[in-house]
């Protein structure tokens, strides 16, 4: 019998679940994220305007680079301010 | 399978041979004189009838008892009591086979002293299975049981571990085999690997060298690779994620390019060479196996380019009159290193009728204008590959890498009423503000040289970049080369 070493992390058969949505954004915080990516504030300030109309509390967030991925501090200051969050992937 | 159960006798002697060393055919006589004395088990490694001389001799052709007595050399004399070794010698030596088995006088026609041989148990191929047997290698990776009538290649691809080529299915042989090329802890974290952030040991490394084709010595090459794509500075996930073409492309510089026998020279940058082709191999799969890093899945380039199977050249130093590039990141001269640049193909320069160093210059500057789109600058970061009978002109006029670059920056400057949006009858470019400006088409420092190729062929090579960004976006990394 032939028997290989796993190349990989090995976390693979470990589907993460994912989190219940919510029902409805009433009552709740929703945090915008600009990627940084050209145009991504339009898409955004155009949702932060139909929210904040339903009476929605929005907070916006902007990370320092497209490049790279969201620094820390950055990430868990939104965990702690926010119950949902939005951003635009692309441009 | 269980490990085997070896039981050895609680008091005498031990002695374990082979057919295949002289040593041992020398002290056969002695083996038969202790063996009159009583109390003497002998083992013979390659051949049940040897030796002669001894009629109960055992057969250890498993090697299992020489390898529970961790014998390295043959012959070997050990003696026990109640149950454990108190003494024990190798080759021949008389004063140490009388001290050891307790008799004066023995083997009495015999010189005083021969060296004995290496023994079969620790022989390179022999060694692995047995670690393998007795489940003593060390590993802790997965183990990953193959069905009987499972084909090892088609199973690589099947679990999703292949890059789309066939890979070297990662047995624990090859990986023990591969983990002799450093001195570095199998257990040891070399990083955290995008884009999932996994824990990347020295073992995963070697795991996916394995699989990539690489040879034992090629090792420190990928593990300094993988420190440098690994380093926050390059920024690893974003050359994964973007949607752009680029890939890790790795330029190796120092002795130990040389050492194994990579091709700085003609097709520097193609097929062929195999420490070229695995290295960066490797590296992908890597980020691939261990990382995550998948197309279509945190991999988002919309075309890729064909080196993000593998991308890895040398320098040619020993042929150029400038300094290698691993020294623009502060490695001295001579110090193996391993440079990870974020870039894109080959976009060619041809120029063979220039003969003086402006005007080679001014092509390539033309030539490197035209990366991404000739309307965006900056637009990325570029790696210029100049070949050995384009360096001969500048080498020629006496100019350094420095006066180069300074050269090519000064001419890469562009009047910002070509890059307006809509000039030259194209879209892309920028807004009205850049009219009346000068746009340089790279950031100050963000253009590389480095010096490959044939003898002949007046045909350099720009390899493209990601960003413009400097440590907003991707920095190349040095690092060196370590056993």
């Amino acid at each position: 019998m032939t028997v290989l070493l796993d190349p990989t992390s090995e976390q693979s058969p470990a589907s993460r679940e994912r989190l219940v949505r919510p029902d409805k954004l009433e009552g709740l915080t929703v945090g915008l994220l600009d990627i940084s990516k050209p145009r991504g504030d339009v898409f955004l300030d155009r949702l932060d305007t139909l929210l904040t109309q339903r009476g929605i509390t929005v907070k916006r967030y902007m990370k320092p680079t497209v490049a790279k991925p969201a620094p820390l501090p950055l990430r868990n200051q939104i965990v702690g301010e926010v119950n949902v969050v939005i951003e635009g992937l692309a441009d | 399978m269980p490990a085997p159960q070896v039981t050895l006798p609680a008091d005498g002697l031990i002695a374990v041979v082979k057919r295949d060393c002289p040593t041992c055919e020398l002290t056969a006589p002695v083996l038969a004189e202790l063996t009159a004395h009583g109390g003497l088990m002998v083992f013979t490694q390659d051949d049940p009838s040897f030796p002669e001389t001894v009629p109960d001799r055992i057969d250890d052709l498993a090697l299992n008892v020489s390898h529970t007595l961790k014998v390295e050399i043959v012959p070997t004399l050990i003696r026990r009591v109640d149950g454990r070794e108190v003494d024990r010698t190798h080759g021949w030596d008389r004063a140490e086979w009388e001290r050891v088995s307790g008799f004066q006088g023995i083997g009495a026609g015999l010189p005083a002293f021969r060296p004995g041989c290496g023994a079969r148990n620790v022989e390179p191929g022999v060694i692995e299975d047995l670690l393998i047997r007795f489940e003593e290698t060390g590993l802790a990776s997965r183990r990953v049981e193959l069905g009987e009538d499972e084909d090892e290649f088609e199973a690589t691809f099947e679990r999703g571990w292949s890059d789309g080529l066939p890979v070297v299915p990662p047995t624990q042989k090859r990986v023990l085999r591969m983990l002799t090329g450093t001195l570095r802890d199998p257990k040891e974290i070399v990083g955290f690997c995008p884009p999932n952030l996994a824990v990347l040991t020295v073992e995963k490394v070697a795991i996916n060298a394995v699989m990539a084709g690489c040879k034992p010595d090629y090792l420190p090459v990928v593990l300094a690779a993988v420190e440098a794509a690994l380093d926050p500075a390059f920024s690893m996930h974003g050359v994964l994620a973007t949607t752009m073409f680029v890939g890790p492309v790795l330029v190796v510089n120092g002795p130990i390019r040389r050492q194994i026998s990579m091709n700085a020279r003609g097709n520097a940058l193609g097929q062929g060479n195999r420490a070229n082709a695995t290295i960066g191999r490797a590296l992908q799969l890597i980020i691939r196996n261990v990382g995550g890093g998948r197309p279509q899945e945190v991999d988002r380039a919309t075309l890729g380019n064909p080196g993000k199977y593998t991308y890895c050249f040398a320098e040619d130093e020993e042929g150029s009159c400038w300094e290698p590039l691993s020294t623009d990141f502060g490695v001295a001269r001579g110090v193996s290193a391993v440079t990870v640049f974020a870039g894109f193909g080959l976009q060619g320069v041809v120029d063979q009728k220039s003969r003086d160093p402006e005007s080679l210059a001014r092509s390539m500057a033309e030539s490197l204008k035209a990366i991404h789109n000739v309307k965006l600058a900056p637009s990325c970061d570029a790696l210029l590959v100049v070949c050995p009978e384009h360096e001969r002109t500048f080498r020629n006029a006496g100019w350094s890498k420095a006066r180069l670059l300074e050269e090519l920056h000064r001419l890469c400057e562009i009047p910002g009423d070509q890059l307006v949006a809509g000039a030259r009858g194209i879209a892309e470019g920028y807004g009205p503000s850049v009219v009346g400006t000068m746009r340089n088409k790279f950031r100050p420092g963000g253009l590389f040289i480095v010096r490959a190729g044939g003898g002949a062929g007046m045909f350099s090579g720009i390899i493209g970049g990601w960003s413009s960004g400097g440590a907003a976006g991707s920095l190349p990394v040095t690092r060196e080369v370590k056993s």
